[in-house]
């Protein structure tokens, strides 16, 4: 991911509607997304369009995601 | 840059976009002044940090208070009295009675615009209960909070963007709005704001200015606040010389997640969680031998916060105290308090089924800001007169003080107030330009002081990290404004936040790039938090009593004053220059519109 493309998914995950989100996306932003190889880090940019909400929920194990490339993602937001 | 159909150009760089109305913020407020504005058919621009649906007023789960009387009678008058009320009788009684008469309508509206309420067998709009609304003027509870599901907020942005959409308002999303245009008259001509995508700045001209920029709840430590909330309207306002109104008054709630701010439910202690201090004491036992954990939120957050200050307090920094539920049935806490466990070990790293949770009361709502009338026009002192109109500007939301909320805010009234006061904004600005409100000329210097800021920003060496800069301000902020009040700490409070004032004006970054640099536009929002952390801190020094949130040991609760409320010295409006960092008051308007006022008495529930 080149540098603009990095820095406009960082500002939309360290200013999201509600503050878990910007807590649970900012700590993987800034821990565990250079781990993700490119197909990971574009699943990750999917999951931060998501709305606040509906992202929150499934952070948080309230709601589950039938996804095969999404729900890896999901469950490391999770741990992280 | 999309939409350059207007474009001048003022000099070589800068370009000019010229609107009727230029709206900065898209959450509440904001999307419904543009609605009013759109709709008269006048060329509106709004401003936002981000996609509209992701302001805080997203978070808003209570509601929206309205007499409709859906469920059980009600009454506008019976809504005023609990909103002067819990405002302690700081609120303005014109704006209060203007507030609670135009609820029904605008909830209706809402409804009209799409807003999927709840809804009672028969099809009306359900309502429940919610503390401090009651009937027949404090008689018992009512219920009068409309509300979509737990996703009241989000449904009301979403009804309010489309029908914007629709009205054809133009959004520039991803936009930070850096400074007002104000000119040697004193008219406001717009702002001056930067595109994030490009770096480039550019300036919106407009016949009407409008202010719907939110909270600044990220002036402290711990805050509910979603990290959007930087205060950038009420910084802004400061830069262009209009006092902020009421800035020591803050609503907190006594049980966020150490450290993250994130909410813990009340329904914790309501189910037998316990607080305990370092010494693992009951402390609430010796603060409220009776109810204990269960006391009222003010009562425990004053507890919670003497403890602290006493040194009693939990972890390295002996900063909070700890929440213990794990005498609790793990059945029981997964079951009655859904969320409570994935909170722990999300937010604090604590499995609370095992060990207590760090907890510390927690700020949520900014009842001060940006002074205005009831009409939604920022008004400021001048010539002798309290209230002389900025003419252009408007404002609406929490960055603005109708004043309807006073010392302390009833829960639901948030919403309320955006609706209200943003429709009143865009009503009373679509009437000035109506009556003839021209653009006027744009100072020479109109983009001097944002280019300096940003210049100053791009190439200063050896200045001042914006993270540790914000970390110094929020826990200055945390430790000596918080939700209770100590006379030495706050002296030396206003001594600490000028210290970080001097750090935050000399900022340094890193990153000089244009595009998307981020870095810099957390400066710029730092900018702005230090300028309510500052008004904040020397009007809560000024208020030498205690009303609604503004909580001082030293204005205990007495047969003379009782609550610490000193109505003879104090039953005034603080008024904080930026100029000159000095403090002037005004009066409470105790006159309504129409009924008669609700005279002075002690606030008990």
């Amino acid at each position: 991911m080149d540098r603009q493309d990095y820095e406009r998914l960082r500002w939309r995950c360290i200013r999201r509607g509600l503050l878990e989100v910007d807590i649970a996306l900012t700590r993987f932003l800034d821990e565990g997304f250079d781990k993700l190889d490119d197909e990971q880090q574009q699943a990750f940019v999917e999951l931060a369009d998501m709305e606040d909400h509906d992202l929150w929920h499934l952070i948080s194990g309230q709601a589950d995601i039938d996804d095969p490339r999404l729900a890896p993602i999901v469950n490391l937001l999770r741990k992280s | 840059m999309g939409c350059f159909d207007s474009l001048e150009v003022v000099s070589v760089s800068i370009p000019v976009l010229k609107f009727d109305a230029v709206i900065v913020g898209a959450g509440g407020a904001g999307l419904r002044s543009a609605i009013q504005l759109s709709e008269a058919g006048l060329k509106t621009a709004v401003l936002s940090k981000v996609f509209p649906t992701r302001s805080h007023t997203v978070a808003a789960q209570g509601g929206v208070a309205a007499s409709l009387g859906n469920s059980e009678e009600d009454h506008w008058t019976w809504h005023m009295y609990d909103t002067v009320k819990g405002s302690d009788w700081l609120g303005d009684q014109d704006a209060i009675e203007f507030m609670c008469k135009k609820a029904n309508e605008v909830v209706v509206e809402l409804e009209h615009y799409g807003m999927p309420f709840d809804r009672t067998d028969n099809g009306k709009i359900y309502q429940r209960p919610f503390g401090g609304h009651m009937s027949n003027f404090g008689e018992k509870p009512v219920r009068r909070s409309c509300a979509a599901a737990d996703r009241t907020g989000h449904a009301m942005l979403h009804a309010m963007y489309q029908r914007n959409v629709k009205a054809n308002t133009q959004f520039f999303v991803e936009w930070m709005a850096l400074d007002l245009i104000r000119d040697d008259e004193g008219h406001v001509l717009g702002v001056t704001a930067m595109e994030m995508e490009t770096g480039q700045i550019v300036i919106f001209h407009a016949r009407a200015t409008i202010f719907a920029t939110g909270g600044a709840g990220r002036i402290y430590y711990s805050s509910t606040n979603a990290f959007i909330n930087t205060g950038d309207g009420l910084g802004m306002a400061a830069r262009a010389g209009i006092p902020l109104e009421d800035m020591e008054f803050w609503q907190f709630h006594p049980t966020g997640v150490a450290g993250a701010g994130v909410l813990i439910t009340e329904g914790v202690r309501g189910e037998g969680g316990i607080l305990r201090n370092s010494n693992k004491e009951r402390f609430m036992e010796r603060y409220a031998p009776n109810a204990k954990d269960l006391a009222s939120r003010d009562v425990v957050s004053r507890a919670m916060a003497t403890e602290i200050k006493e040194g009693r307090g939990c972890g390295v920094n002996k900063d909070y105290v700890l929440l213990d539920i794990t005498h609790l049935d793990p059945a029981t806490i997964m079951k009655r308090l859904p969320g409570i466990h994935e909170i722990g070990i999300q937010f604090a790293g604590v499995d609370c089924l095992k060990e207590p949770l760090p907890v510390v009361p927690t700020c949520h709502y900014q009842m001060g800001g940006i002074p205005t009338h009831y009409s939604g026009r920022v008004v400021m002192q001048q010539n002798g007169d309290h209230n002389a109109v900025v003419p252009g500007f408007y404002a609406g939301g929490e960055c603005a003080c109708a004043s309807v909320h006073g010392a302390n805010r009833l829960g639901t009234n948030s919403l309320l107030d955006l609706l209200v006061f943003g429709k009143s904004a865009g009503d009373s600005a679509v009437e000035d330009l109506k009556a003839g409100r021209a653009h006027r000329d744009l100072p020479k210097d109109v983009s001097d002081k944002t280019m300096a800021r940003i210049s100053a920003l791009d190439n200063r060496k050896g200045g001042a990290n914006v993270n540790e800069t914000r970390l110094a301000m929020q826990r200055t902020m945390q430790d000596h404004a918080g939700v209770f009040r100590f006379s030495d700490m706050l002296k030396q409070g206003v001594e600490k936040i000028l210290e970080v004032e001097k750090a935050a004006r000399n900022l340094e970054i890193k990153d000089k790039s244009m595009a998307w640099n981020t870095a810099r536009t957390e400066a710029l929002e730092m900018e702005n938090l230090i300028e309510v952390a500052k008004a904040t801190m020397i009007s809560a020094e000024a208020r030498k009593e205690s009303r609604g949130a503004h909580v001082r040991d030293d204005a205990p609760d007495t047969a003379e004053f009782p609550n610490g409320r000193n109505d003879a010295e104090w039953h005034k409006h603080t008024l904080f220059s930026p100029v000159d960092n000095s403090i002037t008051y005004k009066p409470v308007n105790m006159q309504p519109l129409t009924v008669e006022t609700v005279a002075l008495k002690t606030r008990s529930y």
